[in-house]
């Protein structure tokens, strides 16, 4: 039987590890070529690593930092592939199918596409019959407005696109992606738990593999995402700050009865 | 990828580069069950090879046309059939040695195992594939040799590979319907998984697979 994943994602902003709020609060944890040890000790089944630098911006609570960014963030593919024997997702400033390909070539076994995809879905398409649908992960960043509206935004959570997630999930869904990562901007960092309607309408809407993210403050919360339609259930901030995130997540999951490699 | 070219003191792996995934991944996990991985554009290097790794993630026929242009085809085919030396494939890799694959047209396959790649049947099911799921052993004295009866790997695909002969089969799992998940035939070898990517049962298979090769050699 098919086990339910459990996902780190690994924020790096300008070569940092950052940890994240509501897509716009970024604050140093560390060095993620010094983290790889560590990262490589967690026995997980998955690890999703999202490059959200953005050129265009100038973050100020970032201004007293003395830690060394790295030169190029793809270095950290290859120094995490080196000794982890695990898929490496790797997603950020993606835009062509040679920038896909650069990212294979260093280790990483998937990418994510996301503000590249909605401004040309074709870029799904292109990398899907280049590399196998399997490889290609459309990423979807989505903030729930007061009226219950679930709108697509890109840019790093920045630019509303109009787009509904449901059918934009659809739509990435026939341009040839593999599996959607879902990503609640206004759950990120909250610890409120995911976004539970949001994850069932984006599971029943497509019939790829869903992985949920956004919004994990507890253990307990994973099973809740797989009671919604996930397939995969992915969390950022709670790795950094308990203890045996891996063990105690895949506990809380078996507890709730859901298949897990264990 | 020139930058790969480390050479250690275990058996000399050629592992085809035909532009198609994952090359380094599969180097890395080599190395780490102690073989002297080598990544190589040339098909003349395979002759010199102990043995010859087909990984791949990507499309079937895009596959069989990046193996054509660089001329890997035929001396795949010498190597694999008339030289009868190891071959394992990985992924696609596994797929590319059947006879044929329908995944974007019917497109003709390396043909070392008898059969077709086929899509998976989404019976309730979703696919791709993706993820950890366990294999039941029907064959356990060569790839799975010390893991017992089943293990965990880690899949991504969407395509299997269907043997005109079952018994081919080293291997099963089930994702909506059964399917072979490995193969093992003389000096043929090809796991639907990703051994590289799956810890250390994955890495269990790889030196089983070097062990197979050096009493093959």
């Amino acid at each position: 039987m098919l086990k339910h994943r459990l996902i780190p994602v690994l924020l790096l902003q300008n070569g940092l590890l950052v940890r994240s709020e509501l897509f716009r609060i970024h604050q140093i944890i560390g060095n993620p070529i010094h983290e790889v040890q560590r990262f490589n000790e967690w026995n997980v089944d998955e690890l999703i690593y999202l490059d959200i630098t953005r050129d265009d911006t100038y973050d100020l609570r970032r201004a007293d930092h003395r830690i060394q960014g790295l030169g190029d963030p793809l270095d950290i593919i290859e120094a995490v592939s080196r000794t982890c024997f695990m898929p490496l997702t790797w997603g950020g400033r993606i835009r062509s199918v040679d920038d896909m390909r650069e990212r294979f070539r260093r280790g990483a076994d998937k990418i994510t596409i996301n503000t590249g995809a909605v401004a040309d879905p074709g870029l799904i398409t292109a990398g899907a019959h280049t590399f196998g649908s399997q490889a290609i992960v459309v990423a979807i960043d989505v903030l729930r407005h007061v009226d219950g509206r679930a709108e697509v935004f890109v840019d790093g959570g920045t630019t509303a696109t109009g787009l509904d997630t449901a059918e934009w999930a659809r739509m990435a869904e026939e341009h040839g992606a593999g599996e959607i990562f879902l990503q609640s901007i206004d759950r990120d960092g909250t610890g409120r738990g995911y976004d539970r309607e949001l994850i069932a309408a984006v599971a029943d809407a497509v019939t790829v593999p869903v992985i949920a993210c956004g919004g994990v403050g507890a253990f307990e919360h994973y099973a809740a995402g797989i009671a919604a339609g996930a397939s995969a259930v992915a969390a950022a901030n709670i790795w950094h700050f308990k203890e045996m995130s891996d063990r105690a997540g895949k506990r809380a999951l078996a507890r709730a009865g859901v298949p897990v490699r264990l | 990828m020139r930058d790969y070219d480390r050479r250690g003191s275990g058996m000399d792996v050629a592992i085809v580069d035909y532009s198609m995934g994952n090359l380094r991944s599969v180097a890395n996990a080599l190395e780490a069950v102690g073989a002297s991985p080598r990544i190589t554009t040339r098909p003349d290097e395979l002759s010199r090879a102990d043995a010859i790794v087909l990984p791949g993630v990507g499309a079937f026929a895009d596959g069989m046309r990046n193996l054509k242009q660089r001329g890997f085809v035929e001396e795949l085919r010498t190597q694999v059939v008339e030289r009868r030396k190891p071959v394992l494939g990985l992924c696609l890799g596994m797929q590319l040695l059947a006879e044929r694959g329908t995944e974007h047209g019917t497109v003709e396959g390396l043909g070392f195992v008898p059969g077709d790649v086929v899509r998976m049947p989404s019976n309730g099911v979703r696919v791709p594939h993706i993820g950890w799921n366990d294999v039941r052993f029907t064959r356990t004295d060569g790839l799975y040799d010390g893991l017992g009866e089943a293990q965990d790997f880690y899949f991504v695909h969407s395509y299997t590979l269907d043997p005109a002969d079952e018994s081919l089969a080293s291997g099963v799992c089930v994702h909506g319907d059964e399917f072979v998940a490995s193969i093992e035939d003389g000096n043929v070898f090809g796991t639907q998984f990703h051994p590289e990517k799956s810890q250390s049962s994955g890495l269990t298979v790889l030196r089983n697979f070097m062990r197979a090769c050096s009493s093959t050699v």
